[in-house]
């Protein structure tokens, strides 16, 4: 026993082991991709940025029933609702703070009318801190731009719920 | 005037061996983060120029427009000095390299001890910047660093007197002649194994990476260093592997000699077939490093002290009394 033991040792079995393990290794496929030239595929439940959808007839999903404010943990969220003329109520303002934000999906979670979502997009970084206080302006405006994704999400994901 | 000429040729000779070393410097570091993340199954960088060739270039560009920080409490001068000391002196081991029969910078006869000379003396980049930086981690990876390369060249020049029992001058030429018929890798196979590994301790490779083991010591020596100064580390410091692995394949495989001294082999220039052996060797450098887990400080001196010299000057003494019984020994 010692004796292989020594000549395993002299002769660097388990190093050359090694090596060719990783000469082997070296010419598989990469496991990483090219960041911002290649993505990775994305959950539909996927967790990112806001928005807020709207109906297919342009009219806004939000009932301003304030659950998710409520339910926010991090307190990230502020809704003002007011009557609007033909007597629906609708929020004056939906604001969310990026920054304190946790991106936990319990807004989502909560929503009655699948009006306030978190889409895809993940890329969203600022320069500045002021960009990241959301505005109902801001969401809706993520609301059209991803509609087709978000709806096939939330379609996809339905039977799971 | 014919004083200046000569003075300009002498400049030019240098740029000439300078300017591709640096550049090679650049790529081997290239080299060197591609065969790592390959091993890992990453990418590497693959993103400036083709095949991310560019990248270093793109460091160096960052490095020089970042600011030099000196702390307030350093020794200024000694911690100025330490990068460019440890810079040119594994730049000016250059000098006696040779690439083919009659193309190298400073052909004198000793060229052997001038590099083991040159490479000892790298030990002092590095204790300076330790020292001057007046900070604990690189004080103590300044120390690691020169107990280890101290411990490690002992055993590099017993086995460099192997070689040199071959071949019976200090001249670097003469000894990639002297394998003409063939490499000392054969005969002297597990000094080249002990060459490879003390080699890779004597320029702070890993696994023996120990004076700038980032979990331990930040960065060691290098961790008060900033900007284009701690780029000249690097540079040092790479441009001492390449070194090293010259000096490796000029020592054990026959430097610019072609493989098989046959019709299609031998048209190809020696400096191609030793810049291929460098890179075979540097690669695998560069494989060691992304295969082998760090030593631990007390296993690098036992194995540096207690295995490396023990069985290279046993070797010593074979080598010599085979070549001395069957009256091999080279003549003066």
């Amino acid at each position: 026993m010692k004796i292989t033991r020594f000549l395993k040792t002299i002769l660097m079995v388990d190093f050359v082991t090694g090596l060719l393990i990783a000469l082997r290794e070296m010419f598989k496929t990469k496991k990483t991709i090219n960041y911002p030239f290649e993505k990775g595929k994305i959950s539909p439940r996927f967790r990112g940025e806001h928005a807020l959808r709207r109906y297919p007839n342009g009219e806004e999903r939000c009932i301003a029933c304030k659950l998710c404010e409520a339910v926010c943990p991090a307190q990230a969220i502020t809704i003002e609702s007011a009557e609007r003329s033909d007597g629906s109520r609708k929020t004056t303002r939906y604001d969310i703070d990026m920054m304190k934000c946790i991106y936990c999906g319990l807004c989502e979670e909560s929503c009655p009318v699948d009006a306030i979502v978190q889409g895809p997009n993940f890329e969203f970084s600022t320069e500045t801190r002021e960009e990241l206080y959301y505005t109902k302006e801001k969401l809706l405006d993520n609301g059209d731009r991803w509609e087709n994704i978000l709806a096939a999400n939330i379609k996809s994901d339905n039977p799971y719920r | 005037m014919e004083y200046i000429n000569l003075v300009f040729e002498e400049v030019y000779k240098i740029l000439f061996l300078l300017v591709p070393v640096l550049v090679s410097v650049a790529m081997i570091v290239w080299l060197d983060r591609r065969v790592w993340a390959f091993v890992q199954k990453r990418q590497g960088p693959n993103v400036v120029g083709p095949f991310g060739l560019l990248q270093s270039l793109a460091d160096a560009l960052k490095y020089i427009f970042k600011e030099i920080i000196i702390p307030a409490s350093s020794n200024k001068i000694i911690f100025i000095l330490a990068p460019i000391i440890t810079m040119t002196l594994a730049l000016i081991a250059w000098a006696v390299i040779p690439f083919g029969e009659d193309q190298v910078l400073a052909n004198i006869n000793v060229g052997i001890l001038y590099i083991f000379a040159v490479s000892s003396l790298g030990v002092y980049g590095i204790i300076m910047g330790g020292w001057a930086s007046n900070s604990k981690y690189p004080f103590l990876g300044s120390i690691r660093s020169a107990a280890q390369m101290v411990s490690y060249e002992v055993s590099i020049g017993i086995i460099i007197i192997n070689v040199l029992l071959c071949v019976g001058s200090l001249n670097l030429s003469d000894i990639v002649l002297a394998q003409k018929n063939i490499w000392f890798i054969v005969p002297l196979f597990p000094m080249f194994v002990i060459f490879f590994i003390s080699a890779l301790a004597e320029t702070n490779r890993p696994p023996f990476d120990l004076p700038e083991a980032e979990a331990e010591l930040v960065a060691g020596y290098q961790t008060e260093y900033s900007g284009m100064m701690y780029a000249m580390f690097w540079l040092g410091e790479y441009a001492n592997i390449l070194l090293m692995c010259a000096l490796g394949s000029i020592l054990f495989l026959g430097g610019w000699l072609s493989p098989i001294d046959l019709y299609p082999f031998n048209l190809i220039p020696g400096a191609i077939w030793l810049i291929l052996k460098i890179l075979l060797l540097f690669i695998l450098f560069a494989l060691v490093k992304a295969v082998v887990p760090r030593y631990r400080y007390d296993q690098l001196m036992r194995l540096g002290w207690k295995i490396f010299l023990p069985f290279s000057l046993t070797y010593v003494v074979l080598t010599a009394s085979y070549l001395f019984y069957f009256n091999l020994l080279p003549t003066l």
